[in-house]
């Protein structure tokens, strides 16, 4: 019982506070060919940017490839010879960055903050000299000026979490059930298969219920999750997706016999589409288009869309009736099917 | 139960490594243009050639523009304002807006990184069309080479990541459910009376599993390479050297808690739980730099964050044995220990 509650909560602290996609203390490696005054200036810079820490310094071309397969080095920052005499007198000198694209996304985004602070120097270096006909652009950042991960995380997180309580436990208790032979001693009794149902189910509801209330609570209080739209609509939301679950769950113990497969049904059919599938960490919209279609049946994706409407940009249902509706259907697919599965089993 | 072990991960990694993808292919804009004039016309021509961005609507009214944020139609606005043509060529400077949708941080500061290189280009040949005299040149000439993965393929990157989360999950659960099972069924009494020695009966629980998670690894290096084209740079019998040694440390660990719980079900949850940490913390998804010290320090703990490295560096750099002992050996550690305690923990008597 500890566990269960327990566990949820560790999961949204770790989460909220360790996961990121922010880039910080990247380790680079620099060699130098030059050792004058500017390319201090540039590594300082490079360095007191939170971006970088220093990892190694290298002085030979070919101590870079091994650097990078020693795994810890993402970027390595080459300047030429003679660096500042050259900018000085030739206006041109050249900076090399290498970076590991083994992971695409880093290499992309190091290289652009590389750039990005090698420019301001070189603005630096001439801030009296003035360019006519300047368009400045304004940049603004909605619902997240401080470009927090955590906005992105704690959604996932919470439906993540629901969806295990609510679908997985659900499937495996009536998958138990089965597997040891006493849902046939159930089922001969004067009850009807329906009161069984919920008589399993209730438990697993009370349970998500709690969880789902402290997991908000502690995403409110501490990691600094908004709550812009209707508390009530929110919780009314999270019910909802709690029943959808457990429907999910209903659904799944119909179709296996023994809770391994349960398990596994669900293990796989939810675990990683619920983390890759459903917009948690990867944008639905960067995936192939027959992806963005199979996400459509993801039922954590609605979810994720409806928190973070409520939650961040204070959205009422106006804005959100769709997903609510798809969420009900979810709902109503899953009893009919657990429903027409049971029949067969009984005849 | 077989199919099910062998098609689902595949399935899976087939379909999972296309969705796992940071890149940014299509941006949806809004427009809100209050100029009309030729200049803020040629603007917005410069975004709709972009084949980054497609443009879902145009307003003179900023309202409408938020209100498209807020339904998802768009995830940035270009606001141009009335008399910026005016105000470029009168007092040499002007203003736009870019709003973006930034509740994920990481798209957003992308998107936006977009929108401005795509302003400052205008900017450019703005003014060199205007004066065609004036020197623009940098004095520092930035170079750049993306080693090991020059096109940044994400496949490339997620595939070998997805793999190891694939077996590791197949080991874990197999090893995890299974003492627990005989326990619920009655049948460990059976092994019990027996005079088979504890490391025996943990051996003869682990080498069916080892063995089939191997199959499963290689079958899945070929899917990686047949499907995916991913390069194989590094030796393969380093990987599967490591590999072994990786698989035993998980199963070791699904085996001790399997010998913790006396239900399939208790014993699922926490291989649930142990699993969704080790994931998300093994620097599959997100960067294990970027996490805070304390963070790093549980992931001593997360036996994932030390093989995904392994198959990275072997596969797309050609790391070798010397490169990567540091991970080797941890594993080899962690593996001695979960395996010793599944060994304690396995009571005869009950």
């Amino acid at each position: 019982m500890i566990i269960l509650f327990g566990m949820p909560v560790v999961q949204v602290l770790l989460f909220g506070f360790a996961i990121t996609t922010d880039i910080k203390d990247a380790q680079i490696a620099i060699l130098d060919k030059s050792n004058d005054y500017m390319t201090h200036e540039i590594t300082n810079k490079l360095l007191s940017s939170g971006y970088f820490i220093l990892g190694a310094n290298l002085d030979k071309d070919d101590q870079i490839d091994k650097a990078f397969k020693k795994g810890n080095i993402r970027e390595a920052v080459i300047f030429e010879k003679n660096f500042a005499e050259k900018v000085e007198k030739d206006k041109k000198a050249s900076v090399q960055i290498i970076a590991d694209a083994s992971d695409p996304n880093m290499a992309n985004l190091l290289f652009n903050y590389t750039q990005s602070i090698l420019m301001d120097y070189q603005r630096q270096l001439y801030k009296d000299k003035k360019f006519p006909l300047q368009i400045q652009t304004e940049t603004q950042m909605l619902y997240n000026p401080e470009l927090k991960s955590v906005y992105m995380f704690v959604p996932g997180t919470i439906t993540i979490l629901l969806m295990l309580i609510s679908a997985m436990m659900t499937s495996i208790s009536i998958a138990k059930e089965k597997e040891l032979g006493t849902m046939e001693v159930l089922l001969v009794s004067p009850l009807k298969p329906f009161q069984i149902i919920v008589g399993k189910v209730i438990p697993y509801v009370i349970l998500s219920c709690i969880n789902a209330i402290i997991i908000l609570v502690l995403s409110f209080f501490v990691l600094g999750m908004p709550v812009q739209g209707s508390l009530i609509l929110l919780l009314a939301e999270t019910v909802l997706f709690i029943f959808m679950s457990l429907s999910l769950g209903i659904f799944i113990s119909t179709v296996s016999d023994t809770q391994q497969i349960a398990m596994m049904m669900s293990m796989f059919a939810l675990m990683l589409p619920t983390i890759l599938l459903s917009g948690f960490i990867f944008p639905i919209e960067n995936m192939p288009v027959v992806l963005q279609y199979i996400s459509m049946i993801m039922p954590s994706r609605w979810f994720i869309i409806i928190i973070k409407a409520i939650m961040l940009k204070g959205s009422g249902i106006l804005f959100l009736w769709k997903e609510t509706l798809i969420l009900i259907g979810l709902i109503l697919f899953f009893i009919t099917m657990s429903i027409k599965k049971f029949k067969v089993r009984l005849a | 139960m077989l199919p099910i072990i062998f098609i689902m991960p595949m399935v899976q990694l087939l379909v999972l490594s296309f969705a796992a993808t940071f890149e940014i292919k299509n941006t949806n804009l809004f427009i809100v243009d209050n100029d009309h004039s030729k200049l803020s016309r040629e603007l917005i021509a410069k975004f709709r050639g972009s084949p980054f961005y497609t443009i879902t609507g145009y307003s003179e009214d900023y309202k409408t523009a938020q209100q498209a944020i807020e339904l998802r139609k768009a995830s940035q606005i270009l606001m141009i304002p009335a008399d910026f043509e005016r105000d470029l060529h009168k007092e040499d400077k002007a203003k736009v807006q870019v709003v973006t949708d930034a509740i994920n941080g990481s798209a957003a500061a992308l998107t936006n990184g977009y929108a401005l290189s795509i302003i400052h280009d205008f900017n450019v040949k703005l003014l060199v069309e205007t004066f065609p005299a004036l020197d623009l040149k940098d004095p520092i000439d930035v170079r750049y080479s993306f080693w090991y993965n020059p096109k940044l393929d994400y496949t490339t990157f997620m595939v070998p990541g997805i793999l190891v989360l694939l077996i590791t999950i197949i080991g874990l659960f197999l090893s995890g459910m299974n003492i627990v099972r005989e326990k619920e069924i009655g049948t460990i009494e059976q092994i019990n009376v027996t005079p088979i020695h504890k490391y025996e009966f943990i051996a003869g629980k682990l080498i069916p599993f080892w063995i089939i998670a191997l199959f499963e690894l290689a079958f899945g290096l070929t899917l990686a390479k047949l499907v995916f084209n991913i390069p194989m740079v590094g030796s393969i019998e380093l990987i599967f050297g490591a590999a072994s040694v990786y698989l035993i440390a998980i199963m070791g660990l699904g085996l001790f808690i399997s010998t913790l719980a006396d239900t399939q079900q208790q014993s699922m949850f926490l291989s649930w739980f142990f699993m969704v940490i080790f994931i998300l913390m093994s620097g599959l998804f997100t960067p294990i730099d970027s996490m805070p010290g304390w963070a790093k320090t549980i992931n001593i703990f997360n036996p994932i964050h030390y093989f995904i490295p392994v198959m990275r560096n072997v596969m797309l750099k050609g790391s070798t044995f010397a490169d990567i002992s540091k991970y080797f050996w941890s594993l080899a550690c962690y593996g001695f220990i979960s395996i010793s305690l599944a060994v304690w923990r396995y009571r005869k008597t009950s």
